[in-house]
């Protein structure tokens, strides 16, 4: 075991960890971070998917030594102090861009780095930029859709508004 | 102008904001106090004798708790199947023994032999590899066609045969179709798989077990739609736990498509190993794990036959079906092939005369049961499919030869045993020909094919049966359980209500439309109620959500309870205000004698039910708390018309979907916004199962397609915008509420529309192609036009 | 997972010293492959040496008509940092995967795997790329040497990789429709010497030079001049995603969209 440390949502998080715990593990098991969800094991369904450093990755397939000393930033640290839910959280709301909610971490964590590279990005940057986020609920309708609106784009003539 | 309010409005799904902000609570976020970790040992080969199991060594190594094997589930009950199909002869269906661990014998790849407990995840995980087996290989059964020849290998040596059973529906029916089809004057005939399928919600299963030894209290956590069967079944049948020392917890679930409506092995196990060990015991499914032990989807093999009179009217319809069992029941695999699908069979047409067989035939493969439509899938594209041939073959319009054969006068008894209540089948096709732009196909085909692309129109119908019922009919019909719904409304004091339903919200948004049914009946606001599911110590028993089930059943039981409520609080209300009974009025949230200008607030009247000072106490009871179970007098039929447009690349036979465009009539609408995200993730399931996604298993068993990297799961890119659309509403006529179900017909209706435009596609280019089987991947279409 | 020790050496030298302590050791690059792997019991190294914090492995630079990458850096660095001077190689490195496996996935880590579905084997291979190791310098056409398989010595890191820059150049890539990898994958470079057409994903030996095509192109450098030239279904991957004859034939279709998207 060893103990590794690093700064999750603005605050200093410890725990243990051997050199084969995950990131994902480790921020759910050992810090108690739950938002952060496990969906496969060949790193393509991207449930898991947290910022490092200001990059997005998949922690399911990162170490968690690796990961040390790192600013990781998780589901939990999205809304405001007061509840109050950010831009993209909002717009996956407003637009049902979610139901069984279990992918829905990783969708706005994804799209957190989507829209930091690419402020207004069109329905197809959207569409493959997800290309590493899989969702059995929605057929992605609302979720691109949501993405649009998170990015102010006007979505009202997108179909079955 | 939309409401805001109440049925028919869209408010924002209260859900969401605990699923969005990482506060969910999903199964595999409990952990309990000193809790164990098991690790299944499953078997890598598809049959084999299972001559011994050494756990010596692996017992000794770090962490280990305890080991279990099949010994340990001597003399406790296997995994019951819950429905039993009576075959053609008249005889029960062929019901093999599902132990808890195997047997003797290993009989599919996934099959769990042993369980190791251990510290850790990891241990468990570290100590089943040091289990030493002495296994067998034995021939493996995987074609369910060898399957069934005489002298095939059997999957059960206890059972005659690997038929489990020969279904005729409706057998008296047989002699009169075959003389119609004889009288023909052109017969449509189509032989097609429908593709295997894994439902992969994106969370995997999870099972915690817990036991109190001081009460001696089992509870099990775990991921399913219906916590209350999963107790029935294993307390009953498993484990012999009555069901007062055993609480089921189905907390939030990422997801279920069927796949989590059964009772597994892995949840008796961690129930057992926690009173064994008393120790709460922790399981989670990996998503490989998870490829080979839930139960997979669809795997129908059909040749259907058309039969038409010379002016296109159908006369007659008779498919025949192998349908795969897998190596074991599951919980509803025999009713999925049967009852679920041939009485679909009619479809949305008059064919006077159906004659449905279905062989099931267990294979050592993994079992396979309900994935979403669960039977009427199969029937839909079996019958869209050739349909959409018979048109092609007599050089008619497609939508005209189904308008021309529209069953139009409702209710409407067809020859497969159901009556439909309501539909209007023109009404949603005329819908779609608007919604899918049907009359600008041909400039967008030239457009298409300007670029060098290949475009491709395919429409088609489907019809659907919802909330399965009444309990009496399907116990007929084998099902082992009823098929009601149950609701508890307690009313607070001071005005606010809880609903306890047996329904389970797994994705569908119940917390948030239940609520809109409640305050419309009573006319307050909808954050007055509050809605709690997902666990048998607080709700009463249900049946839990599957089969699109929940608002025309667990909303009507809803529904009645609060109608109890009602009547009750007028009562309240008519001693307060000194009036009669039947003068007391309630709108918006107010009583009120009618005619006069006396009224009572609801908050009043339910204060006075729990302060019962003025009170009529000699007649009522204090309080307001009311229970109700409904019993549906028939299913209800959702319909509809999809239409998709593909364009296909010539050089490479990839599909890329262009549009997809779906009217559906669900009778009334409680919430829009959710029924459209149902529909929206249906046809992503059905494209998904029409141009991307197979489970294939090789001969000797093992399952190709085990993991991502092989199973192809829809991704955004894969799909576009949909054009959805449900104005079209003939009610049900027989639920309180007038609603149908919405949550499979998108996977139903997709999947043949999405062929029929390749098939389409195909032939514009004068190939002479009419089928291709599913998934139409690129390297299958490709073949396809090069055969 | 087997559990394994973690070392994070800072400089190459040390990667290579804490590599050559242990025989059971082995290099991580970003982890996209090596860890899956490892989940699935695969593999049981004793040790991985993460090469992630050394920084002499990071980075793009450009100069004099070659692209020099080091061998711990991400692809989405690549594909950002090349844009530019290499926009096909940019391209490339900007499809692989996902945006989160670009985070962590490098070139060095995916040419010493040699998925034969990887798209940097048809890259390197079609720009005629230098491979640096910590002890030599490896042309590409000897590096590769079948699945999975290159002629890297154990401890021995890819910690460079120079690609001359093409006049033009163009990748196609056909995803399986469940991986996303390349179910065949095409690099066509043309240099002022001739024209070099890599092809990955198909053949049951790896990543492949396509010589007819090389040859008809270097002569005519145009969609055209491929008509009538194809590759042998013998010798293809097939599985549940495509035959060895559908390979085949999606080489001849992606090489001429790469020729015609190149020109």
């Amino acid at each position: 075991m060893t103990k590794v440390s690093m700064t999750v949502n603005g605050k200093a998080a410890s725990g243990d960890a051997e050199g084969r715990t995950l990131l994902s593990s480790f921020l759910r098991e050992e810090l108690g971070f739950t938002g952060t969800h496990v969906g496969c094991d060949t790193s393509q369904c991207g449930a898991c998917v947290v910022h490092v450093n200001g990059v997005a990755v998949k922690s399911c397939t990162m170490l968690a030594v690796e990961a040390e000393g790192a600013e990781v930033a998780t589901i939990e640290g999205q809304a405001a102090p007061d509840g109050t839910l950010n831009t993209i959280q909002q717009a996956f709301q407003d637009h049902h861009g979610l139901q069984c909610g279990f992918c829905t971490p990783g969708m706005v964590m994804s799209t957190a780095a989507l829209l930091k590279e690419n402020p207004k990005p069109s329905e197809q940057e959207i569409r493959e930029y997800l290309e590493g986020n899989i969702c059995r609920c929605t057929g992605y309708h609302n979720i691109v859709k949501a993405i649009m609106a998170a990015s102010g784009q006007d979505v009202s003539a997108i179909a079955a508004e | 102008m939309p409401k805001d309010t109440g049925i028919g409005a869209s408010p924002k799904r209260r859900e969401d904001v605990r699923f969005l902000t990482g506060t969910g609570n999903y199964t595999d976020d409990i952990n309990l106090n000193g809790q164990a970790y098991v690790h299944f040992l499953r078997s890598d080969m598809a049959h084999a004798r299972i001559n011994s199991i050494d756990t010596a060594a692996a017992s000794a190594m770090p962490g280990v708790v305890r080991i279990f094997t099949g010994a340990d589930f001597e003399g406790v009950g296997g995994i019951p199947c819950g429905w039993q199909i009576t075959d053609k002869h008249g005889e029960a269906m062929q019901e093999p023994a599902h132990p808890v661990l195997a047997q003797g014998k290993a009989r599919y790849v996934g099959d769990a032999i042993a369980a190791v407990v251990a510290d850790t995840a990891e241990q468990a995980r570290d100590a089943a590899e040091a289990i030493e087996l002495d296994m067998e290989e034995l021939p493996a059964v995987i074609d369910m066609k060898a399957a069934v020849q005489e002298g095939a290998t059997k999957v059960h040596d206890d059972l005659t045969s690997n038929l489990c059973y020969d279904w005729g529906f409706v057998e008296e029916n047989k002699p009169a179709v075959e003389e119609a089809f004889a009288n023909a004057a052109h017969v449509t005939t189509l032989e097609l798989v429908n593709n295997r399928l894994v439902a992969n919600p994106m969370e995997p299963r999870v099972a915690v077990g817990d036991f109190n030894r001081a009460t001696g209290d089992s509870t099990l956590y775990t991921t399913s739609q219906n916590p209350h069967v999963i107790r029935l079944l294993m307390g009953a049948f498993v484990l012999g736990i009555p069901e007062h020392k055993l609480r089921v917890i189905a907390p939030d679930v990422g997801g279920g498509f069927g796949t989590k409506i059964f009772h597994y092995a892995e949840e008796a196990f961690c129930t057992f190993a926690a009173k064994a060990l008393n120790r709460a015991v922790k399981w989670t499914s990996s998503r490989s794990e998870a490829f080979i032990s839930d139960a997979h989807g669809r795997d129908h093999v059909s040749t259907i036959q058309l039969a038409l009179d010379a002016d296109n009217n159908f006369t007659a319809l008779r498919t025949d079906t192998y349908a795969n069992m897998g190596a074991y029941l599951s919980t509803f695999a025999p009713s999925v092939p049967t009852w679920l699908h041939g009485t679909l069979m009619a479809g949305n047409y008059k064919t006077p005369l159906i004659y449905v067989n279905v062989k099931a035939v267990f294979t050592n493969t993994v079992p396979v049961d309900a994935y979403r439509g669960a039977g009427r899938p199969e029937a839909t594209y079996q019958l869209e499919r050739v349909i959409d041939k018979a048109a092609r073959e007599l050089g008619v319009d497609p939508v005209a030869l189904r308008r021309q054969n529209f069953i139009t006068e409702f209710p409407y008894a067809t020859p497969v045993a159901v009556e439909y209540d309501t539909g209007d089948y023109n009404a949603t096709m005329d819908k779609l020909e608007e919604i899918a732009d049907i009359s600008g196909f041909a400039a967008r085909r030239a457009a298409s094919e300007a670029k060098g692309k290949v475009r491709g129109l395919g429409v088609n119908c489907y019809i659907e049966a919802c909330g399965i019922a009444p309990s009496n009919l399907v116990g007929q019909l084998g099902a082992r359980a009823g098929l009601y719904e149950s609701a508890t409304v307690r009313v607070n004091a001071t005005g606010g209500l809880v609903v306890m339903t047996g329904s389970h919200s797994h994705g569908q948004g119940h917390e948030t439309s239940f609520p809109q049914v409640i305050a419309e009946m009573i006319g307050i606001d909808e954050s007055m109620v509050e809605i709690v599911h997902g666990d048998t110590a607080n709700t009463p028993m249900g049946m839990g959500t599957y089969g699109s089930r929940s608002l025309a059943v667990g909303g009507s039981a809803m529904v009645r309870a609060t109608e109890k409520i009602i009547a009750k609080a007028k009562k309240i209300a008519a001693h307060i205000l000194e009036a009669s009974d039947a003068d007391i009025e309630l709108k918006d949230g107010q009583f009120s004698v009618a005619g006069t200008d006396k009224s009572l607030a609801w908050g009043d009247v339910t204060l006075a039910a729990y302060v019962p000072h003025n009170y009529p106490l000699e007649d009522i009871e204090p309080g307001l708390e009311e229970t109700a179970f409904y019993d549906p007098a028939n299913f209800t039929y959702p319909s509809g018309a999809y239409a998709c447009e593909v364009e296909l690349d010539p050089e490479t036979g990839k599909v890329s979907i262009e549009r997809f465009a779906a009217a559906d009539d669900f009778g009334n609408v409680v919430n829009p916004m959710i029924v459209e995200g149902q529909v929206h993730g249906g046809i992503g399931q059905g494209i998904g199962q029409a141009l991307l996604e197979a489970a294939v298993y090789n001969d000797e068993g093992q399952l190709l397609s085990a993991s991502y990297m092989d199973y192809a799961m829809p991704r955004a890119d894969d799909l576009p915008f949909y054009q959805v659309d449900h104005s079209c509403q003939t009610p049900c006529t027989h639920n309180p509420l007038g609603v149908k179900g919405c949550g499979e017909a998108g996977a139903i209706g997709s999947p043949p529309a999405v062929v029929n435009a390749v098939v389409d596609a195909l032939q514009s280019m004068g190939k002479d192609i009419t089928h291709v089987d599913m998934p139409l991947s690129p390297a299958r279409v490709w073949s396809a036009m090069h055969e | 997972m087997y559990n394994f020790d973690v070392e994070k050496p800072t400089s190459i030298a040390d990667a290579v010293a804490a590599l050559a302590s242990d025989d059971e050791a082995q290099a991580l690059g970003g982890g996209q492959t090596l860890i899956p792997t490892l989940k699935q019991r695969l593999a049981s190294p004793s040790k991985l040496v993460s090469l992630s914090g050394v920084a002499e492995m990071q980075g793009v630079s450009t100069d004099g008509g070659v692209v020099s990458i080091g061998g711990a850096t991400p692809h989405g660095v690549v594909a950002a940092e090349v844009a530019q001077s290499y926009p096909a190689l940019a391209a490339l490195a900007g499809n692989i995967g996902d945006p989160a496996v670009r985070n962590r996935g490098t070139i060095g880590g995916s040419l010493a795997n040699n998925d034969p579905a990887a798209c940097y084997p048809a890259a390197a291979l079609a720009s005629g790329a230098t491979i640096v190791t910590n002890g030599r310098e490896i042309a590409a056409d000897d590096y590769f040497d079948g699945l999975f398989t290159t002629v890297l010595e154990e401890g021995e890191i890819v910690t460079q990789v120079r690609l001359p820059v093409p006049e033009a150049a163009n990748y196609q890539k056909f995803v399986q429709p469940a991986s996303r990898f390349a179910l065949v994958g095409v690099f066509v470079a043309k240099f002022a010497d001739g024209v070099r057409v890599a092809v990955t994903g198909a053949s049951e030996d790896g990543v492949f030079r396509w010589s007819e095509a090389e040859a008809a192109l270097s002569a005519n450098f145009s969609a055209d001049a491929l008509d009538g030239l194809s590759v042998a279904a013998d010798g293809m991957m097939a599985d549940i995603h495509g035959s060895k004859a559908y390979r085949a034939h999606l080489i001849g279709v992606l090489t001429k969209r790469a020729v015609a998207a190149a020109a």
